[in-house]
C-alpha cells in the first residue's frame, strides 16, 4: 500500500516566509491528486516536501504506513517530474532511464529490459543513444517520464511537468500520462495551474491558496459545490459571475426568494440562459461586447445598464448587437450563495 | 528611442585602441620578434661580435641533457601545482556553494592570495619555510622532521609547488564556484531522488558537468606555471638547490642572464613560446566548441 497522508504539515523557509500552513491530505492507494492554485500559494512547496528536497518545519508525512519527514529522497521511493525535465545532460537516454536503477544496485540485464519497456511504452526507442540536447520538448519530456516510471516506485511526483510544452503537445502528453498512470495505478501527485490539466486529470482536486487547502475533492464536486468564493472564482472557464449584494439589493437583478443580509451571490456563464420568462434569478443587461468561439460564444454585459460585468454564454453564433437589453435567468439549483466576510459558502 | 551614442569618423576606434595595440605591441611581439632573431645568432664572449648560425643553438640547447632535466623539472612541478590547486579548488567551491549563505565573505577571503605579486608570494613561503628561523619549519622541527628547503631538492620543490598552488587556487577557486552554480538544482535533485548519495552524485553527476571547466582551468594552470612562477622561484629558491627547481622558464633567466649565452636563451624562449601557442590553440578548440559532454 502507498497512500500518502499530510497531517498538518507546515513549511517555513529561513527568512520567516510561512510558504505552506498547516495542510492535511489524504492520497489513497492509486489516486491521483492534482495540486492547483495560484502562484505562490505553496503547491511546490508542499510537492517538494513529499520528495523530501525540502524539510518539513511542522506535522507529519507519511508515505504508506512509514513516516517520512527525517527520510532521506533516495530512501522515500519516489520518482519526481521536474518541469525543465532535469535530465542529466551528459548522459544518454539510455543512462539517463538507467542510472537511478544503477544507484540500487538492480542487474544489469534487469536493467536492461525496464529501461527498453519503458522505452518502448513512451515511444522514446528511436532515441535512446542520443544525448538530451538532442531531442525535442517532447521527447524530452517522454525521457523525464520514463526516467520515473522504470524504478516502479511507490508515488509519482509531477511539478508542472507539461507546463514548458505548446498547447497541442501538452493536451497529448495530458492523455498520456492519465493512461500511464490509470495502467500503473501507482499514486501520484500532480502541480499544475493549468485548470483545464486539473479538472480532466484529477480524481482528487486540491485548490490551495496562500499555503493553505481551500477544498478538497473530487473535481466535479468542486465545480458544482465550491465551498468558498475563492474555489468558485477559480475553477471554471469563463469563471463565475460573482455578484458582491447588499441587503437592500442590486438594480436589475431579482431573486424569487430574496436572501437576508449582504451575500456573495455566484452564477456559471453557462447556467445563465437567455429568456423573457422569470427564473429562480432574472438578471437585466445591457451587452457591452460579444464573442463567438465556435460552437458557443459569450456575451459580456453590464449588469442594470452600469453595474458590474455579467458573461454568459450561449450556444451558438446567434450573437445579439452590442447595446441591446437582453435578460438572463438561472435555476435555484444553479445559485451559490457565499458570506461576504468570510467567503464560506451558505447554501 | 535610440539610446546607444554613435560616433561618426574612422579615426575613432583606432585611437581607442591605440594605447592596448601599442602595449601588445611594445611589450608581446617587439619582444618576441627579438628573441626569434636572437636565437639565430652567436655572440662571442666580449660581445664585440654576432654570427648568424642558422639552426645552431637549438641543436646544442636540444643535445644539452640539463635542458632535459629542466623540462622534467617544469612536467613535475606543473603537475604537482596544477593537480594540487585544481582539487584543493574544488573542494573549497564544492563547501562554499553548499553554504552560499556564506560565500561572500568565504570568497573575499579567498581572492586575496591571487592579488599577492609571485615574487611575494615566494617570499612570504621563504618566510614560513626559512630552515632555521621560519615559523612553519621550526614546528615541523619540533615534530622531529629535519626540514631544509636550502639543501635538500626535494624540500625546495616541496616549497615552491605550495607557494605557487596557494597562489593560483584562488583563480580556480572562483571559476569552479560558477561552474557549480550554473549546473541546474533540479538536476542534482533528480540525482538525489533517483537514489545516489551526495559522494556518488558528486562523481557521477557534478564532476563530469564541470569538465568543461575543469578543462580550461588546467590549460590556464599549466601556462600560469610555466611562465607566471618565475618569481616564486628567483624569490624562493632561485632554482637550486643545485638546479633542482630550475624550471624552463626560470632556466631562460638564468642561463641568458647569469650565464651570458644570449643565443641558448633566446631559443629556450622560442621553445616556451610554441609550447604556448600548442596550449593556447587546444584550448580554444575545445573551448569554442563548447561540447565537454
Ligand atoms: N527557497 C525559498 N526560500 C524562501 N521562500 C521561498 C523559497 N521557495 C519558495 N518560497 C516562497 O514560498 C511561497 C510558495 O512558493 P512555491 O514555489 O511553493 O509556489 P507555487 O505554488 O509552486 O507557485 P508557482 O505556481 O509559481 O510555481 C512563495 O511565496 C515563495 O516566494
Ligand atoms: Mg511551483
Amino acid at each position: 500500500m502507498s497512500e500518502v497522508r499530510l497531517q498538518s504539515v507546515r513549511k517555513v523557509y529561513p527568512g520567516g516566509v510561512e510558504a505552506v500552513k498547516g495542510v492535511s491530505l489524504e492520497i489513497a492507494d492509486g489516486q491521483f491528486c492534482v495540486l492547483v492554485g495560484p502562484s505562490g500559494c505553496g503547491k511546490s512547496t508542499l510537492l517538494r516536501m513529499v520528495a523530501g528536497l525540502e524539510t518539513i518545519s511542522g506535522g507529519t508525512c507519511s508515505i504508506g504506513d512509514r513516516e517520512v519527514n527525517e527520510v532521506e529522497p533516495a530512501d522515500r521511493d519516489i520518482a519526481m517530474v521536474f518541469q525543465n525535465y532535469a535530465l542529466y545532460p551528459h548522459m544518454s537516454v539510455y543512462d539517463n532511464m538507467a542510472y537511478g536503477l544503477r544507484n540500487r544496485g538492480t542487474p544489469k540485464d534487469e536493467i536492461d529490459r525496464r529501461v527498453r519497456e519503458a522505452a518502448r511504452i513512451l515511444e522514446v526507442e528511436p532515441f535512446l543513444e542520443r544525448k538530451p540536447r538532442a531531442l525535442s520538448g517532447g521527447q524530452r519530456q517522454r525521457v523525464a517520464m520514463g526516467r520515473a516510471i522504470v524504478r516502479k516506485p511507490k508515488v509519482f511526483l509531477f511539478d508542472e511537468p507539461l507546463s514548458n510544452l505548446d498547447a497541442k503537445l501538452r493536451i497529448q502528453m495530458r492523455v498520456e500520462i492519465k493512461k500511464l498512470q490509470r495502467a500503473l495505478a501507482t499514486t501520484s501527485i500532480y502541480v499544475t495551474h493549468d485548470q483545464l490539466e486539473a479538472m480532466t486529470l484529477a480524481d482528487q482536486l486540491v485548490v490551495m491558496n496562500k499555503g493553505q487547502v481551500e477544498q478538497a475533492g473530487a473535481p466535479i464536486t468542486l465545480y458544482e459545490r465550491p465551498m468558498t468564493i475563492f474555489v468558485a472564482g477559480f475553477i471554471g472557464a469563463p469563471p463565475m459571475n460573482l455578484l458582491d449584494m447588499p441587503a437592500t439589493g442590486v438594480p436589475g437583478l431579482s431573486l424569487a426568494t430574496p436572501v437576508a443580509g449582504p451575500v456573495t451571490l455566484g452564477v456559471r456563464p453557462e447556467h445563465l440562459e437567455l429568456s423573457a420568462e422569470a427564473g429562480a434569478l432574472a438578471i437585466d443587461l445591457t451587452v457591452t461586447a460579444v464573442e463567438a468561439v465556435g460552437a458557443e460564444s459569450y456575451i459580456y454585459g453590464a449588469l442594470g445598464g452600469q453595474g458590474p460585468e455579467i458573461i454568459v454564454r450561449i450556444p451558438g453564433r446567434d450573437l445579439p448587437a452590442i447595446g441591446t437589453s437582453l435578460r438572463a435567468v438561472a435555476r435555484s439549483e444553479n445559485l451559490h450563495f457565499f458570506s461576504r466576510e468570510t467567503g464560506i459558502r451558505l447554501n | 528611442m535610440e539610446k546607444r551614442v554613435v560616433f561618426n569618423g574612422r579615426l575613432l576606434p583606432y585611437l581607442l585602441l591605440a594605447p592596448q595595440l601599442l602595449i601588445t605591441l611594445v611589450f608581446f611581439y617587439w619582444p618576441a620578434g627579438q628573441a626569434v632573431i636572437q636565437s639565430f645568432l652567436v655572440q662571442d664572449a666580449f660581445g664585440l661580435s654576432t654570427e648568424f648560425v642558422w639552426f645552431e643553438n637549438y641543436q646544442v640547447l636540444f643535445s644539452k641533457p640539463d635542458y632535459y632535466k629542466s623540462m622534467l623539472t617544469t612536467a613535475i612541478f606543473s603537475s604537482l601545482v596544477a593537480f594540487f590547486s585544481l582539487s584543493i579548488a574544488l573542494l573549497l567551491a564544492v563547501q562554499a556553494d553548499r553554504h552560499i549563505k556564506f560565500a561572500a565573505g568565504y570568497k573575499t577571503l579567498l581572492i586575496w592570495p591571487y592579488a599577492v605579486a609571485p615574487a611575494v608570494a615566494g617570499v612570504l613561503w621563504l618566510f614560513m619555510f626559512q630552515p632555521s628561523l621560519g615559523i612553519i619549519s621550526q614546528a615541523v622541527r619540533v615534530a622531529g622532521f629535519e626540514w631544509n628547503p636550502l639543501l635538500r631538492q626535494d624540500h625546495a620543490m616541496t616549497l615552491v609547488v605550495m607557494s605557487a598552488t596557494w597562489k593560483q587556487i584562488s583563480y580556480n577557486f572562483l571559476f569552479f564556484l560558477a561552474g557549480l552554480q550554473a549546473i541546474p538544482k533540479s538536476v542534482i535533485e533528480a540525482a538525489a531522488i533517483d537514489g545516489a548519495r551526495p559522494a556518488r552524485r558528486f562523481w557521477t553527476i557534478i564532476f563530469p558537468l564541470l569538465s568543461p571547466t575543469t578543462f580550461f582551468l588546467l590549460v590556464v594552470n599549466i601556462v600560469y606555471v610555466f611562465f607566471d612562477t618565475f618569481g616564486i622561484i628567483d624569490a624562493a629558491t632561485q632554482g637550486g638547490p643545485a638546479k633542482g627547481t630550475e624550471t624552463m622558464v626560470y632556466k631562460v633567466y638564468s642561463d641568458g642572464r647569469s650565464g651570458g649565452d644570449l643565443g641558448g636563451s633566446a631559443a629556450q624562449s622560442v621553445v616556451l613560446m610554441v609550447i604556448v601557442i600548442v596550449l593556447t590553440a587546444i584550448q580554444f578548440r575545445y573551448v569554442e566548441r563548447k561540447v565537454q559532454y
